[in-house]
């Protein structure tokens, strides 16, 4: 059981139920072919940093799971099929990440840790 | 008086080169986030472009960790490949 992290950026012309409809179809698709999400973390909307298909905005959706190795080739398919998905990546994480994501949601990073050097 | 010698009545201050330190090693940071973007803003130019180990400080371990960060980051449009004027 791996942990992963996936990012997905929607179009912006979604809606919110709609979007709160695509993040339970992908947790529910993680959970059927047998993964666990940890955190589900929404950004909304944001602007890009560059034009994604000619749009400008973009709604993130940031998901952590854990899961077995051949989880992500299944939802790749599923996410390329979805045109509601503009663009998303899965990423492996190991145990700095993990750590580092556990501590950064329980608000463990106090601000001299992050280095302002 | 010799000729040469040129007398200042003050001395003059060489600019000590600031020591640069590493600073994931300095800090105990293990893990550079793709999503944290002020933080990778530390380590990329004005145009956007990456900055090289002499300017960072950072060592090898530490700046390839940065290098994939920044470009996830880029990948999912947080960070924009070319710009200018970014900070």
């Amino acid at each position: 059981m791996n942990n992963y992290e996936l990012m997905v950026i929607f179009t912006p012309v979604l809606s919110e139920e709609d979007f709160k409809a695509a993040q339970k179809k992908y947790a529910d698709l993680i959970a059927e072919l047998g993964g666990a999400t940890v955190h589900s973390n929404p950004w909304g909307l944001k602007s890009l940093a560059y034009p994604i298909q000619k749009k400008t905005t973009g709604i993130y959706w940031v998901l952590e799971f854990t899961g077995p190795s051949d989880i992500n080739e299944k939802l790749k398919i599923q996410m390329l099929r979805d045109e509601q998905i503009m663009r998303h990546m899965i990423t492996r994480l190991d145990k700095n990440a993990v750590e580092y994501n556990y501590v950064k949601r329980n608000g463990g990073f106090a601000m001299q840790d992050k280095i302002e050097a | 008086m010799a000729k040469n010698e040129i007398k200042y009545l003050t001395a003059i201050k060489q600019e000590k080169p600031k020591k640069k330190f590493c600073r994931f090693k300095k800090y105990g940071i293990k893990y550079v986030d793709y999503k944290d973007i002020d933080f990778l803003k530390k380590f990329i130019n004005e145009q956007g472009k990456l900055l090289p180990r002499r300017l960072s400080g950072n060592s090898l371990k530490y700046q390839r960790k940065v290098q994939d960060a920044v470009k996830k980051a880029r990948q999912m449009s947080l960070l924009p490949y070319v710009t200018d004027l970014l900070k």
